[in-house]
């Protein structure tokens, strides 16, 4: 695994939460461009991972590689700076604040102006929603524009790699369609993207593939048509 | 230029003010002023902690005390001796360069202290912060009734008389200058995002601990400025003023006024100031006023639980001359 291509490496990864290891040795890739999933049943230890990577949680063994060079000890506001952007487990947007105010947020760290207005319209381009709603409050806001906020908000920070942590929690089966079809979207315009899903037949159509944890470590690696092909594994993980 | 304009254009204001007033207004009325404004500064300092950071600090009024006897020391024990190496100054000019330089003093005393409590800050959050906040106040007013220079449980008096109402206006301009255009800017929205979740502010890229603490450095600045225009205005400092009381005076008035609208925290700190002396007016029943003061305080909290302006804050740059002109939207 030391091809340049990858965007971002992970070499056997080791989290604890105290005594308890959440995430056991794992180890993955995703190339530049690439929409890769981790997908796994509750506390297999997907978010966990992404937390790791994003800086939120300091792992304790292993090594995070972004474009070659180490994340070890870097907090969470350089990693955002250096072109990975987290949208975190249950939205987790800025309640009493307007729309605009969280997009604004989320490009923080920038200071180009105009460019930040392009990838406001970009985002408003994404989800015409958030347009209309960019004054209200955005906890007044449904759970699908909530997470169509989170979403909008990641990419205001103009990442290389964007996090996605469960888009289609609690959503009505029509809005994750159109969810999905917007990270494929976002992806097609060079945006790399680590998605962990527990809806893993949406997830995998749109990754190129996907690693199905089970309680912390990386049991298999899958791709679409394994779907089609592998009759146990669909039953075992993907709910027949 | 227009900013240094309207800069002179104030200073040259609040001297006219300072010479004027005092003979056109009953003393009274200006001791009233002097106060509300000391609360005014003492509670949007602290709205920048507790209202727009959201770390809950019950310690202002430690903060306040160290700066009130750190610059009382200052101007007790140095003050007459800068004065006479400044004797080629007119006798005014020193005296006021001396109150400076304590207000400095102070405000920058009470910072040091507001980074070493908001180091706890960055583990603790909630009840307990506001636990380790009391705590800090606490230690302070005791080490303070145990130290005799400071004039120990006596209080520290004769203290030089230099607060006027160009310093009380000046600052507390500058406290709501400062903390308005702090908070409007984008270190604005990171202290917000800070209160409103602090796992997805640093997934933003926000540097939460910076905040934190910063937030407690420039709130304990402004509050310790108070304290040395209150020690400067009674000329007596005495632990006793200094109790949790206090703190919860100040809290009270930002709750009232609406956590994170400094609009509301001087509203608020001006009528929680006046209020109980208004209702010594109130004839037959005027030894009930503390109950009615509470019972309007737990009225107000019922009907209203989020403040008198909720987090409201006008716009008042739209009235600013000087501002630049803004993109429509």
């Amino acid at each position: 695994m030391t091809d340049n291509n990858f965007i971002l490496e992970v070499k056997n990864l080791c989290v604890f939460y105290g005594g308890i290891q959440a995430v056991k040795d794992i180890s993955f890739g995703i190339k530049k461009g690439e929409i890769i999933t981790l997908i796994g049943a509750t506390g297999a230890g997907k978010s966990t991972t992404l937390r790791a990577i994003s800086g939120l949680l300091k792992p304790r063994e292993g090594e995070i590689l972004l474009e070659g060079r180490s994340l070890k000890n870097i907090p969470p506001y350089e990693v955002v700076k250096k072109g990975i952007s987290h949208a975190p487990e249950g939205r987790k947007i800025f309640a009493n604040l307007t729309v605009r105010e969280n997009l604004e947020l989320g490009a923080y760290l920038r200071r180009d102006k105009p460019a930040i207005g392009q990838d406001m319209e970009r985002v408003f381009g994404l989800f015409p929603r958030l347009k209309e709603r960019i004054k209200q409050n955005a906890g007044t806001l449904s759970g699908g524009e909530q997470q169509m906020l989170a979403i909008g908000r990641a990419l205001m920070s103009a990442p290389k790699l964007l996090l996605l942590d469960e888009p289609s929690l609690g959503l009505a089966p029509l809005l994750v369609k159109a969810i999905f079809e917007v990270i494929k979207e976002i992806n097609a315009k060079g945006v790399s993207i680590i998605l962990v899903e527990q809806n893993a037949y949406q997830a995998l159509k749109i990754a190129a593939r996907g690693y199905v944890l089970e309680t912390g470590k990386i049991t298999m690696t899958v791709t679409a048509e394994d779907l089609v092909t592998n009759e146990e594994l669909r039953k075992a993980y993907l709910g027949g | 230029m227009k900013r240094l304009a309207a800069f002179i254009g104030f200073f040259l204001l609040f001297l006219l003010a300072n010479r004027f007033l005092p003979e056109i207004i009953d003393p009274y009325y200006l001791h009233l002023f002097t106060l509300s404004c000391i609360n005014v500064i003492l509670a949007v300092s602290l709205n920048l902690i507790n209202g727009t950071t959201g770390q809950f600090s019950l310690g202002h009024a430690g903060f306040m005390a160290v700066g009130g006897y750190t610059s009382a020391s200052l101007t007790f024990y140095l003050g007459p001796k800068i004065i006479a190496t400044l004797d080629f100054l007119p006798a005014i000019l020193a005296k006021n360069f001396v109150f400076l330089f304590a207000l400095l003093g102070g405000g920058l005393s009470a910072a040091f202290l507001g980074l070493l409590v908001g180091i706890p800050s960055l583990r603790l959050r909630g009840d307990y912060l506001a636990i380790v906040t009391l705590g800090m106040g606490e230690i302070v007013r005791v080490l303070i009734l145990n130290v005799e220079a400071i004039g120990g449980a006596r209080g520290f008096s004769d203290i030089p008389a230099y607060t006027n109402l160009f310093w009380i206006i000046s600052l507390t301009a500058l406290t709501i200058a400062a903390v308005a255009s702090l908070t409007a800017s984008s270190h604005g929205r990171a202290f917000l995002s800070v209160r409103e979740d602090e796992i997805a502010a640093e997934a933003m890229g926000v540097n939460t601990t910076y905040y934190k603490v910063i937030a407690f450095v420039i709130g304990a600045f402004f509050a310790g400025m108070a304290g040395c225009l209150f020690g400067h205005y009674l000329q007596l400092l005495h632990p006793n003023s200094f109790t949790f009381l206090k703190s919860f005076e100040i809290i009270i008035m930002i709750i009232v006024g609406g956590l994170g609208s400094i609009f509301g925290a001087v509203v608020a700190a001006v009528i929680l100031t006046l209020l109980p002396e208004a209702l010594r007016y109130l004839g037959p029943v005027k030894d009930w006023r503390m109950v009615i003061y509470s019972l309007a305080l737990i009225i107000l909290m019922i009907t209203r639980p989020q403040g008198l302006f909720g987090n409201w804050t006008p716009d008042f740059r739209r009235w600013w001359p000087f501002r630049k002109p803004q993109p429509v939207a």
